[in-house]
């Protein structure tokens, strides 16, 4: 292969060249050979998540022939959104390299605080929420705080929230340990029953054509300035495939939903979040140094990054995110209660962020892996459920599934290491 | 050199608690002259470094730079000034790629958010310029070798456009041919007109690419001598403090075995 030998470093002659300018000059062939160096350096991406998907959804299609429904996929978008956005907050602490074992705990104390907050106190239920998610900043913030400031280790220091924060949990929800919140404000948005568009069909393919348009426009913008700039830029036929990618996923997705009843909001909401979120950890400078703190602590205080000023607003970004996970999760039973602290919301969300491809070691990762490993997630949970297995069974595999994860993260690090790359 | 120095230590002392680290030191750095630092083991070669770069506020003494007397008292003092430091551990973000390395802390911005095609293609210039060879300025650091990364480190402390760089053992964990090219490097910030500031041990390196030494012997000036017209030998007496010294006396004693 010719364009090997223009790749090795050693052989090359000159002045920094980019290696993919070479590489992709050969089109489609050409990014393909560079995606199989990639796997085999260890930079897996989302590749396994998504042979584990359709892995996954050909199982329990043979199980069951009722599995690959309409009703099954609006089920798995509308109940992976809760934990979803626990994950995302998630997805801040690990690529600093943390853990926040506290976002379970905080989205049960949310939903009592806005319940108690929304029905006892008959509270305007928009400014509830507002209160709500502050709540959760603040708490947030002070696990940052005690982490960063004191020394505490963070695994600790969020331990002992996810015990002190259930414990206010259950002190606001006093004795009858459950408030059923009014069918208003963003509970309602969040409710099984509140489409975009109100369900019309069109709402899902005007999203759809809205994410393959702002793909395409976005890459294309992008590939001018580079190539006006003269720096290497993908060639039209990456920038093709990869909207291709996207219209199978994002209208299949649409048509799929809306033969059941169209996209719930809580999944728009959810995929704004995410864009935004995405928008913030590689664009801008805040996320840029959110990335070098998780890859060296040492050289980002030499940078004149503020490590402790990072680590307590990740922290806050985490808490306020379990806050609207808690909103989101209540919503789904339209009430407030006990199990609103489940420590298996904890698990679920840990277990997503990491089987969607973020590593557990900090400065790699992206929040679309909080979208990926719930779909993982749900599509299990609701496979096993039709097949009528009980909780039990449900752990078990869930837990496999996340040891299999984190296997394939500490592994991938090892070839990198081993190929130089970590 | 005739010009005024770009920096100058007069007098410099420094002491931590009982340790006087730093006695009445005097360094001068010119525009394009490479100064090797040289002394051994606590000489106290960091600590003038580090007093250089802010990190430890001198205690008397005065530091001149460009013929005006300036105080140093916190890291940003001297990087506003032009002071740029490469320390030892190199403290570079393995995750990152070579671009965002070279920009950490620093980011260019278009309407508010990252412009990485500003940021490529400056890091391009700089690397060409520099001749620095690396497969690729989007590779993560990770992926690099050690001379690679001692020369992206160098490159990063260029961005800020300073007037000195003080390099601390910079080919101290490199091979040879590793070696060389950031000694080539060095040879470039001079032609660019930069003062240097190399501390090393490697009397090799020393004599392939300092103009002048100064020696450093128990935080006292102990000499500073032009390269060029110094043998090794008084070099190492001066670090060691004697003409009688460990190195003389081997070489005596290999001579009278040889004979
Ligand atoms: N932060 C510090 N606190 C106390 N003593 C120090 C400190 N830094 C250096 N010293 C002392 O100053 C002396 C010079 O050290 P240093 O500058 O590191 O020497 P060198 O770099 O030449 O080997 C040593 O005796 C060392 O113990
Ligand atoms: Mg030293």
């Amino acid at each position: 292969m010719s364009n090997d030998t223009k790749t090795t470093p050693n052989t090359m002659p000159g002045p920094a060249v980019d290696p993919r300018l070479l590489q992709r000059e050969s089109g489609l062939s050409g990014y393909l050979t560079e995606f199989v160096r990639k796997v085999r350096g260890g930079d897996l991406g989302s590749l396994p998540v998504i042979i584990g998907l359709i892995v996954i959804w050909l199982v329990f299609s043979l199980n069951d022939d009722k599995y690959f429904a309409a009703s099954t996929a609006e089920f798995i978008a509308y109940y992976m959104v809760g934990i979803g956005l626990l994950a995302v907050g998630l997805v801040f602490v690990l690529l600093l390299g943390e853990i926040d074992l506290s976002v379970g705990a905080v989205s049960g104390l949310a939903a009592a605080v806005y319940a108690v907050l929304s029905v006892n106190d008959h509270v305007d239920p928009w400014l509830a929420v507002l209160l709500t998610l502050l709540t959760g900043t603040a708490i947030g913030a002070l696990h940052g705080f005690v982490f960063a400031k004191i020394g505490v280790p963070a695994f600790i220091v969020t331990l002992a929230g996810f015990l002190a924060w259930q414990g206010v949990m259950l002190w606001l929800l006093g004795n009858s340990g459950t408030i059923n919140l009014d069918d208003k404000g963003l509970n309602h948005f969040l409710s099984g029953n509140s489409y975009f568009l109100g369900g019309d069909i069109s709402g899902a393919y005007i999203l759809a054509v809205l994410a393959v348009a702002s793909l395409l426009f976005g890459g294309f913008s992008e590939q001018r300035r580079r190539r006006s700039a003269g720096v290497p830029f993908k060639p039209t036929s990456e920038l093709v495939l990869r909207a291709a990618l996207l219209a199978i996923g994002a209208f299949g997705a649409a048509y799929v939903l809306n033969q059941a009843s169209g996209v719930p909001n809580a999944l728009v909401l959810f995929l704004a979040l995410l864009i935004i979120c995405d928008f913030v950890l590689r664009r801008t400078s805040y996320g840029r140094k959110i990335f070098a703190v998780g890859g060296n602590i040492e050289a980002s205080r030499r940078a004149g990054i503020s490590v402790p000023a990072i680590r307590i607003s990740v922290y806050a970004i985490s808490g306020t995110f379990a806050a609207l996970g808690g909103l989101a999760i209540a919503a789904t039973t339209n009430a407030a209660g006990q199990a609103g602290g489940d420590p298996n919301n904890l698990m679920m969300a840990i277990a997503a962020a990491v089987i969607g491809g973020t590593s557990l070691f900090g400065g790699r990762g992206r929040v679309w892996s909080a979208l990926l490993g719930m779909l993982v997630i749900e599509s299990i949970n609701a496979g096993l459920y039709m097949l009528g297995l009980t909780l039990d069974i449900q752990y078990m595999i869930t837990g496999g599934v996340l040891l299999a994860a984190v296997v394939v993260d500490s592994l991938s690090r090892r070839t990198q290491k081993s190929s130089g790359r970590a | 050199m005739t010009s005024a120095p770009v920096l100058a230590l007069r007098g410099v002392s420094k002491r931590f608690g009982a340790v006087q680290a730093l006695t009445d030191v005097e360094l001068e750095v010119h525009a394009g002259e490479v100064v090797a630092l040289v002394g051994d083991n606590g000489a106290g070669k960091s600590t003038l470094v580090k007093t250089i770069a802010g990190v430890h506020p001198i205690d008397d003494g005065q530091i001149e730079w460009e013929g005006r007397p300036v105080h140093i008292n916190r890291p940003q003092d001297a990087q506003h000034l032009g002071v740029a430091t490469v320390y030892q551990d190199l403290a570079l973000c393995d995750n990152l790629d070579v671009v965002n390395n070279l920009f950490l802390g620093r980011e260019l911005k278009r309407r508010g958010t990252l412009d990485e095609v500003a940021m490529e293609q400056k890091a391009r210039e700089l690397l060409d310029t520099l001749s620095i060879r690396i497969p690729s300025v989007r590779i993560p650091i990770a992926s690099l070798s050690g001379g690679q990364r001692q020369v992206v480190a160098i490159a990063r402390s260029l961005i800020g456009e300073p007037k000195i760089v003080i390099l601390d053992e910079p080919t101290a964990a490199l091979g040879v041919e590793q070696t060389a090219q950031v000694l080539d490097l060095v040879e470039r910030l001079r032609e660019r007109g930069l003062g240097v500031i190399l501390i090393s041990h490697n009397m090799a390196d020393v004599r392939a690419v300092a103009d002048t030494v100064a020696v450093l012997r128990l935080g006292k000036n102990n000499g500073t001598f032009p390269v060029q017209q110094t043998t090794q030998e008084t070099i190492i007496a001066a670090i060691t403090g004697a003409t009688e010294n460990a190195v003389t006396r081997r070489a005596a004693r290999t001579a009278e075995a040889a004979k």
